[in-house]
This record gives C-alpha cells, sequence and structure tokens, in this order.
C-alpha cells in the first residue's frame, strides 16, 4: 500500500465502529459510511486490533481451505467460470435490452416494476410503498444494495423501523455496527462479544435475550430465532435484494442459509425488492452457471441451506404486492469504463476477499462501504466516482498478488481493474459521473509523484547530470535522513530508505572495467 | 409514484455507456459457451439415489428410505419420534401417508390458509416434492398439490419431505433447471436451516425448520398408478 496519505481526511480517525450513537427513541441507529478515512488511516488503525486480526485470521484461512475442497469436486470448474463471466458480459453489452425484457417479464407475472437512478431516488420510492401500506416497520433480507444506499437510515427518517434479519447483520444493527464482510458480515466479532451486544441491546429492539445467555453459538442462535420470529410472524413488509433476476421469466433469485430470507419473502403481504441493475441474467438457463458456482464459492458448500425463486406474485401464496425497484446510483458509470465494466459481472460471493492477504490484515472495514475487499477496491470507486481521499486510496489497498482474480467464479480481472484505476488517480482523464463524461484532474497527492517522475525522466536523459547526483548522494550519505522531507515523507511512512552505497554501479564499472562512459 | 423519467434516464445512459458495442450486435451475438458438463460423473439410478442420500446427510438432513407399502409406518413413527401432536400438510398429500400417525392433521389451502401465527404452533409439516437433486443433496419444492404455500414447509420446527425415488431424482443442477417451472414459487432446501454466521461455527437451525428428514420412496406412493415411468435421462 503505497498511499500514505495524512492531512486530507475530515473524518474520525477513530475507526468506524465509533461513529455512531444513540438515536432519539433510544434505538439505535445504524452507523454509516459518511466521512470514512482514507484506506491507510482506517487499515492502521484496524491492523493494530490483535483480536481482529486473529478473527479475520480465522475466519478467512478455514473458508479459504474449504472453498478451494469444493470447487475441485467439480471437473469443470474452469468452463463454468469462463461460462459465467461469457453470460455477465453478455448481459452488460446488451444491458438496456435485458432491463426492458425484465421489465415486461415481471409486469407480466403481476409484479410492479419503479426505477431509481440514484441512492435518495430509490430512498424515496422505497419509503412511499411503505407508507402506502400504513406500515411503520419492515423486515429485511441481508441486502448489500440497501447498504449502498443507506435505506434504513432513509426509513428510520420517515419513522418506519427497519430490522435485518440475517444473523450477521443482526449482530451487526444490534451493535451499532457496520458489516465488515459479504457473506458473514459480523466476522470482526467473536462469540463473546456477540453475547454481550445479545445481552445488552435486544431489550431496545423487541424481545429480550435470554437470562443467562451463554456464548456458545447454538445459543446465541436461538436467541436471534426468539427474538426475530415475531417481528417475522406479524411482518406485513418485507424488503430485500436479489442475488439473479431473469428477464426472460422475470423471476428472482435468493440464496441464504438461515431461512430468514424466506420468512421475509414468503409471510408479509408486500414484498418490496431493491436490485441493482447489473444483476439481470438472460435466460433461465443462465442460473445452471451460477446455481453451480455461487455456492461453493461463497460458503463453500454444494448448495447452500435455502435458494428461493420466485416471479411476481401467486393467488394463495407469500405476498399479493410485490414491487421491483432496479437501482443505477452509478452503475452506469461503471459500465461506461470499458476496463473498469467487468466489475458488475460480480455475484458477491466474497471468494475474493477471504484470499486477500490485504482483506486479511486491514479487515472490511477499512474499505469504507459495504463492498470490502478487492471488489470493494475496484466496485467503491467506480460507483462513487473518484469522490474522496477514500475512493483515491482504494484502488492502493492492494499488493496485486492476483489470488483474488484466481479465484473469482466469473473471471473478473481485479488487478487490471486495479491498475486502471491508479492510472486513473495519477493521470486524471475523461470519467462518467452520473452520467456525464466528465474530464477529472489527477488526484492532488499525486501532482508531486508526477512531478518527480519527470524530473526521473530528465535526469537519465542527461547522463552526466546523473553522475553528479550519485556521486554527490554517495559523498554526502552519512547525513541522508531516514525518512524523507516534504511531500516525499508519505513514501517513507511505509518504506525503509535503501542505503545510498559508498560508490555508485556506473563509477564501480568504470573503476573496475576500465572505461567510463 | 412516477419514476418514468427515471426509466428513460437510466436506458439513456446504458445506451450511451455501451457505444463501443457494435450497433448490430444482438444479445445473444455475443458467445457463452455452453462445454460444462450436464452432470458430474456417469450414475446408475441407484448411484444417484445414494449419492443424494449421502449429499443430504452431509448436510445434516435425517435420510430414511422406505418402500411405498412401509411409508405410513415409517411417517407414523418418525412423528411419534419427535412427538409431533399437530402437524399440517397440503391439500394434495394422500391421505395414506398419516393414516396410521396419531397426530391432529391441520390441512392447509390457499382457500383456508394458516396464518403464520397458527403455523407456529403446529409442530411438524409433511410434503411431497418436484425434484430432489443428488449432486448438491438439495430437495426442490415448486408449491405443488401435496406440497402447498410456502409459509407451511417454513415455520413449523419439523419437515418431512418424501422423495419418489422413481421419477424426481435427477443428478444435477442442470437437469433440474430443464424440468422446474418459473412461473411456480420455488423454494430448493439443501439440509436444515444453518448458520456459520458467528466465528463461522456451524450450527443448524435458525429460522426455517431446524430438522429436516427425507424420506426416499420405492415406488409410486401415490394413490392413482398412472406412474411410474422414469423420465431421468
Amino acid at each position: 500500500m503505497s498511499s500514505g496519505r495524512k492531512g486530507r481526511h475530515v473524518g474520525s480517525a477513530t475507526g468506524p465502529s465509533d461513529q455512531a450513537d444513540g438515536g432519539s427513541l433510544g434505538r439505535p441507529h445504524s452507523a454509516t459510511y459518511l466521512g470514512m478515512p482514507a484506506f491507510p488511516q482506517a487499515a492502521a488503525v484496524s491492523t493494530r486490533d490483535s483480536r481482529l486480526r486473529s478473527n479475520l485470521r480465522h475466519a478467512t484461512h478455514t473458508i479459504r481451505a474449504k472453498r478451494a475442497q469444493a470447487v475441485a469436486e467439480l471437473a469443470d470448474w474452469d468452463r463454468l467460470r469462463s461460462a459465467g463471466a461469457a453470460i455477465k458480459d453478455r448481459t452488460l453489452r446488451h444491458l438496456d435490452h435485458y432491463l426492458v425484457q425484465l421489465e415486461e417479464s415481471v409486469t407480466r407475472a403481476g409484479g410492479r416494476v419503479h426505477w431509481a437512478a440514484d441512492a435518495a431516488e430509490a430512498n424515496r420510492i422505497v419509503t412511499e410503498l411503505v407508507r402506502a401500506t400504513g406500515e411503520t416497520e419492515v423486515v429485511k433480507v441481508k441486502s448489500m444494495t440497501t447498504q449502498e444506499i443507506g435505506l434504513n437510515e432513509a426509513l428510520e427518517r420517515a419513522g418506519i423501523h427497519a430490522y435485518e434479519t440475517d444473523l450477521a447483520e443482526l449482530i451487526v444493527q444490534l451493535g451499532d455496527d457496520l458489516p465488515s464482510h459479504i457473506l458473514v458480515p459480523a466476522i470482526h466479532r467473536n462469540r463473546g462479544e456477540i453475547r454481550d451486544i445479545f445481552r445488552d441491546r435486544m431489550a431496545n429492539w423487541g424481545r429480550p435475550a435470554p437470562e443467562g445467555l451463554s456464548d456458545r453459538s447454538a445459543d446465541l442462535a436461538e436467541a436471534a430465532r426468539l427474538h426475530l420470529r415475531e417481528k417475522f410472524l406479524r411482518a406485513k413488509v418485507g424488503v430485500s435484494g436479489a442475488n439473479f433476476m431473469v428477464a426472460e421469466t422475470g423471476t428472482l433469485v435468493i440464496v441464504e442459509s438461515e431461512g430468514n430470507g424466506r420468512m421475509c419473502l414468503t409471510l408479509p403481504e408486500t414484498l418490496i425488492s431493491v436490485v441493482g441493475i447489473e444483476k439481470v441474467v438472460p435466460t433461465w438457463r443462465d442460473l445452471e452457471v451460477f446455481l453451480q458456482t455461487l455456492p461453493r464459492s461463497s460458503t463453500a458448500e454444494r448448495m447452500n441451506p435455502y435458494t428461493s425463486m420466485w416471479t411476481g406474485t401467486t393467488d394463495g401464496d407469500g405476498p399479493r404486492f410485490f414491487h421491483l425497484v432496479l437501482l443505477d446510483n452509478g452503475r452506469t458509470d461503471t459500465l461506461a469504463d470499458q476496463v473498469g465494466r467487468q466489475a458488475l459481472r460480480c455475484i458477491r460471493c466474497s471468494a475474493c476477499l477471504n484470499v486477500c492477504p490485504v482483506y486479511e490484515r486491514a479487515g472490511g472495514h477499512a474499505y469504507g462501504s459495504p463492498y470490502p475487499g478487492p471488489i470493494g477496491a475496484i466496485l467503491t470507486p467506480q460507483l462513487r466516482g473518484l469522490a474522496s481521499p477514500l475512493e483515491e486510496s482504494l484502488p492502493y489497498a492492494s499488493s496485486l498478488c492476483g489470488a483474488c482474480f484466481e479465484v473469482c467464479p466469473v473471471a473478473i480481472d481485479i488487478p487490471e481493474v486495479l491498475v486502471h484505476l491508479r492510472e486513473r488517480v495519477v493521470e486524471g482523464g475523461v470519467v462518467t459521473l452520473r452520467g456525464t463524461r466528465t474530464v477529472i484532474k489527477p488526484a492532488r497527492r499525486h501532482r508531486a509523484e508526477r512531478a518527480m517522475m519527470r524530473a526521473a525522466r530528465w535526469t537519465f536523459d542527461h547522463p552526466g547530470a546523473l553522475r553528479h547526483g550519485q556521486r554527490l548522494l554517495s559523498r554526502t550519505r552519512g547525513l541522508l535522513p531516514g525518512r524523507l522531507p516534504g511531500p516525499g515523507r508519505a513514501w517513507t511512512d511505509t518504506r525503509e530508505l535503501p542505503d545510498v552505497p559508498a560508490e555508485s554501479f556506473r563509477d564501480w564499472w568504470a573503476r573496475t572495467r576500465g572505461d567510463a562512459t | 409514484m412516477n419514476t418514468a423519467a427515471s426509466r428513460e434516464r437510466i436506458l439513456g445512459r446504458v445506451r450511451r455507456a455501451l457505444a463501443d458495442v457494435p450497433h448490430d450486435e444482438l444479445p445473444e451475438g455475443h458467445p457463452v459457451a455452453r462445454d460444462y458438463l450436464s452432470t458430474h460423473g456417469q450414475h446408475t439410478p441407484i448411484e444417484s439415489v445414494d449419492l443424494l442420500a449421502r449429499n443430504l446427510t452431509d448436510y445434516r438432513a435425517l435420510v430414511h428410505r422406505s418402500d411405498e407399502a412401509g411409508l405410513p409406518v415409517l411417517l407414523s413413527r418418525l412423528l411419534a419420534a419427535r412427538g409431533a401432536r399437530r402437524v399440517v400438510v397440503p391439500t394434495g398429500l394422500p391421505d395414506r401417508w398419516l393414516a396410521e400417525a396419531p397426530v391432529d392433521i391441520v390441512t392447509d389451502s390457499a382457500s383456508a390458509a394458516l396464518s403464520p401465527g397458527e403455523l407456529d404452533a403446529i409442530d411438524s409439516v409433511v410434503t411431497g416434492c418436484a425434484l430432489a437433486i443428488a449432486e448438491t443433496g438439495t430437495v426442490v419444492l415448486d408449491a405443488g398439490p401435496d406440497q402447498g404455500r410456502r409459509s407451511i414447509s417454513l415455520v413449523p420446527d419439523h419437515h418431512l419431505c418424501v422423495v419418489r425415488i422413481a421419477d424426481q431424482v435427477v443428478d444435477s443442477v442442470p437437469q433440474a433447471l430443464l424440468r422446474l417451472a418459473p412461473d411456480r414459487p420455488l423454494t430448493w432446501i439443501s439440509g436444515p436451516s444453518a448458520t456459520s454466521d458467528i466465528e463461522l461455527d456451524r450450527v443448524e437451525g435458525v429460522h426455517g425448520p431446524r430438522t429436516l428428514e427425507v424420506i426416499l420412496v420405492a415406488g409410486d406412493p401415490r394413490p392413482t398408478s398412472a406412474y411410474p415411468f422414469d423420465v431421468r435421462s
């Protein structure tokens, strides 16, 4: 990581978990991603947290090994991976066609389709849909899209309480916390911390934790079951995302493990699904690829415990009203970048997080968005634009080791996009921002770097100057500081300055081979 | 509310973003090679059923085998072992299946639908299935007459699911999708509800049924004997 960016961010440097406080109703507000520090500052905090690192190391290594085993069971894995990438590319190259087809199919099946250009519009649509039901609470299936748009906070402002029902999301919500992993959002919490959160917070939200709750996983899961069951049974409105939307049939698909998804998709009268436009796939048959690659990449299972598929509404079974909110919020901007658009293939499996040496040490919060890890490092700067030091720093949150690309079930070349985005940060250039082509300038911190590169080019073009410079350095090497002054200081935050030799290579060559250049 | 303007805005942005895609490229014009396998390994029907049983067990479902004649006794025994008193069934479940079971049978239908609260007071649910997938250890429900509304196999804590070996076992996910109807609400079930959210320690049973028992039945347990024909390929 080379981005030692000091003194520019405006957010708290004390770590994301400190950022939110109690709400006006004695009910905790969720933490938000607003004003998050750039990756290096956040990572500098998280990498010093030894418990976090040990939780992360244990979790990522466990699942990494299991995934490798699950993938090895399929002799045709590489072909499934190529087919998955090709299906997503086909979709993206004709996204307008498939979105219109999807809209027709969903409408024909009894659903209503809404279009949201950005987060504010999506939140407004969902809020009005909930209000129209007269309800003041909703149950939610784990959904990164609704985290991306800050839906829970928007609903809370409208007096509507959103209850997260995935166990890990419940832990995060009760703990005023932020998710730190795509698949296991509370991966940064150990069971003792979870027990404390349940004991101290459940009563504020509904049924309290059982007396004398232990920190055994089974007891904690039981406490969550009891706490949430009363909410499921009375829920009139469910809110979800979706893993896939099939254009030709109008079918939505959600994969999950706990059954909270089934509860939210089946018991309420009204279901509102907020889904990114890139989640569409052309045909029913295309699911045969992703339903093989997603579970094995994600939970390392042959198949996840529950997969729900629904097409519009069904008389007498499940919700009577179904609303699909199609969300752009930066996806079309990402699509406009011919190198970067492959990030939209992502099926949110989290395999790239689990193999990433940077994620393993920095943790999910340092990425400053619901999309952590390598995929977050290329998705967040594209969805939001290079809007702040955080987004500018994310393409550098990688050693470019390539492990993420190897495990990606839709073959996203994450290192390629990282390098592409670094170039964008350093050189500036033409990007699409909220649908408009815009020229952005190089990031300020990188202007000094560019000036240095220009100076270096001049020096290498002028051998005499290089020779004199090297001799000067050799003679004064005892006086050189351990850290660079001025704009170079950030570089030496994370690096040792190399020792300057007593004699330059050129001088040594001239002395020992006898013929100076 | 009217989101027509946003619809046009988003579709316009998509079209501008895709300026590099040749205008004459059809959606199907971008190639997708389907050279992956339709099944993993060749299995005889008996091997497929064994694989299904193994994979179901691996994910902590309880697997039982029976023939057509023995099914009512087996179901009765399993419900008794569980201590189940009230059992919900869909309208199309053959009466014979629970003829031996000393339980109160509550029939759920779209016109006489149990509320979520009523379902919460039920001990067990007995259903058939649309098909089962051997390679993944999955049973799929499609809300057919012997499966009923999705909520009846969700809210009770104990699910007994009957699979006909003769015509309901397929090997793979691709084979399953070929046989399923997208316009029906589908629930794919691979073992009981589970979570690994706490320190990645797998715990069976959060919100869905914490006990899943799958009964693999030889012969045709349905009252009409228009079957069995083997539709597996």
